[in-house]
């Protein structure tokens, strides 16, 4: 029997030892936990379904084969799939390799990612901080994030300088991570 | 914390997968030195991750999940065995079975150590039997001949009055001894018949000091006497009532071994 899902990280790392372990209920709990996350992410970036359903299915068939590529001491799970699962929607977007091994993407978060409830303020949060920001600066921001484009890409599409694009998108991640502050 | 300030704007497009050309590689090359940027990069990392929760809503429809079970199911787990976590999680799996495994060579053990006792149980049953007939046997020999209402007859030849006698029965192995007297001439107050064991060399062995009852019988049985001493004779004297480490007094009887 696993802990509910209210009990927070600590519960992640519980079940990702029992992934470890080959328990197959563990792994099943944690998809049920994470892979609307996941799923949304991909379908974001990747405007289709199909493709969002295969990332989705790479990504836990990647913790499955290799759970030691999330390591619990060092980040959130959560947070670790969000930004393992954009990076890899982005690559399928710009059809290119993986930049960099998952092992290497550590994730610092404060923000409880584990349970649905706090996700849902999470979201509620971000979206009124992008409400907030500039329109030039969300639609920086968003280039770069959803759509993967370099800060020359940005530049060249916006018009705007480098040094503008850079700005911007430091500024709106800053307003973003003082919105959880 | 400590950031380079030159490299903030290039840690968040970089982040992001958005920094391209000769300021990538700066900056890979900065951050495999500057604990302080590798710190920050994680945090920019983590504001991507709450800028993912900006997508949420759609969810993966039921095809997707059972598929991912089918596929787990058809590939064979690959253990690791890298972290404690795991190690004790391997113990906690194999725990069931260890435990079964401990209780069935228990049960064996047990079964077997039971089998060994039943064995034991019958042994000491019979050994028991056969020492309660024998004990049974003594008990009504050294009854007969202590009795105090037993008829003692002594057979002597036709016409000759009845005379004192003794006879001893010695087992030296055992350092066991039965002694019978009948026509005692009886003694008077304070004084006892003591019996001697008479070694092939050195003084008398004391063997029991006794009175005889009003017909002149007694009997001395397993008097406490040294292990296995060899006896060339037996004798009575008339001692003190106490009776003496030594004879005092001349035989009244005296019979060597046939």
């Amino acid at each position: 029997m696993f802990p509910p899902e209210t009990n927070s990280a600590a519960t992640d790392a519980f079940l990702v030892s029992g992934v470890r372990s080959g328990d197959d209920r563990a792994v099943t709990e944690l998809y049920d936990r994470f892979s609307p996350l996941v799923y949304s992410v991909a379908l974001r970036v990747l405007g289709d379904t199909g493709a969002a359903e295969d990332l989705l299915q790479e990504i836990f068939m990647q913790l499955w084969r290799n759970p030691n590529l999330f390591d619990s001491t060092r980040g959130n799970l959560g947070a670790w799939l969000s930004v393992v699962a954009r990076n890899r929607a982005i690559d399928l977007l710009r059809r290119r390799k993986p930049e960099s091994n998952l092992e290497d993407v550590i994730v610092s978060v404060n923000h409880d990612m584990s349970a649905a409830a706090d996700r849902s303020r999470a979201m509620q949060k971000v979206r009124e901080a992008l409400g907030g920001m500039p329109g030039p600066q969300r639609n920086a921001l968003e280039l770069a994030y959803f759509e993967g484009l370099s800060h020359t890409e940005i530049a060249s599409k916006t018009g705007e300088p480098l040094g503008t694009v850079k700005t911007r998108i430091r500024a709106a991640l800053s307003s973003l991570r003082k919105a959880f502050a | 914390m400590n950031v380079h300030e030159q490299f903030a704007e290039d840690l968040a497009l970089y982040a992001l997968g958005s920094l391209q050309g000769q300021e990538r590689i700066a900056l890979v090359k900065h951050l495999e030195e500057c604990p302080g940027c590798r710190s920050e990069l994680e945090f920019l990392r983590g504001d991507m991750a709450l800028l993912a929760l900006s997508t949420s809503g759609p969810v993966p429809p039921a095809r997707s999940r059972k598929r991912f079970i089918d596929a787990i199911m058809k590939e064979p787990r690959v253990r690791t065995v890298s972290s404690a976590v795991h190690k004790w999680n391997w113990w906690i799996w194999s725990l069931p079975w260890v435990a079964a495994a401990a209780l069935a060579i228990l049960a064996v053990a047990l079964w077997s150590n039971n089998a060994q006792l039943r064995q034991t149980v019958s042994r000491l049953r019979q050994q028991s039997a056969e020492q309660e007939g024998q004990l049974q046997t003594a008990r009504e020999i050294a009854m007969t001949l202590t009795a105090t209402d037993a008829m003692r007859v002594t057979l002597v030849a036709a016409k000759t009055p009845p005379q004192p006698q003794g006879k001893a029965i010695y087992v030296r192995d055992r350092s066991s001894l039965i002694f019978l007297a009948t026509n005692l001439p009886s003694l008077p107050q304070g004084k006892a018949y003591e019996l001697w064991l008479i070694p092939p060399v050195g003084a008398p062995v004391p063997a029991g000091v006794f009175r005889p009852d009003a017909r002149g019988s007694a009997t001395v049985i397993n008097p406490p006497l040294p292990p296995r001493a060899e006896a060339k004779a037996f004798a009575i004297t008339v001692e003190p009532q106490q009776g003496s480490s030594s004879p005092t007094s001349q035989p009244v009887l005296v019979g060597s071994g046939e």
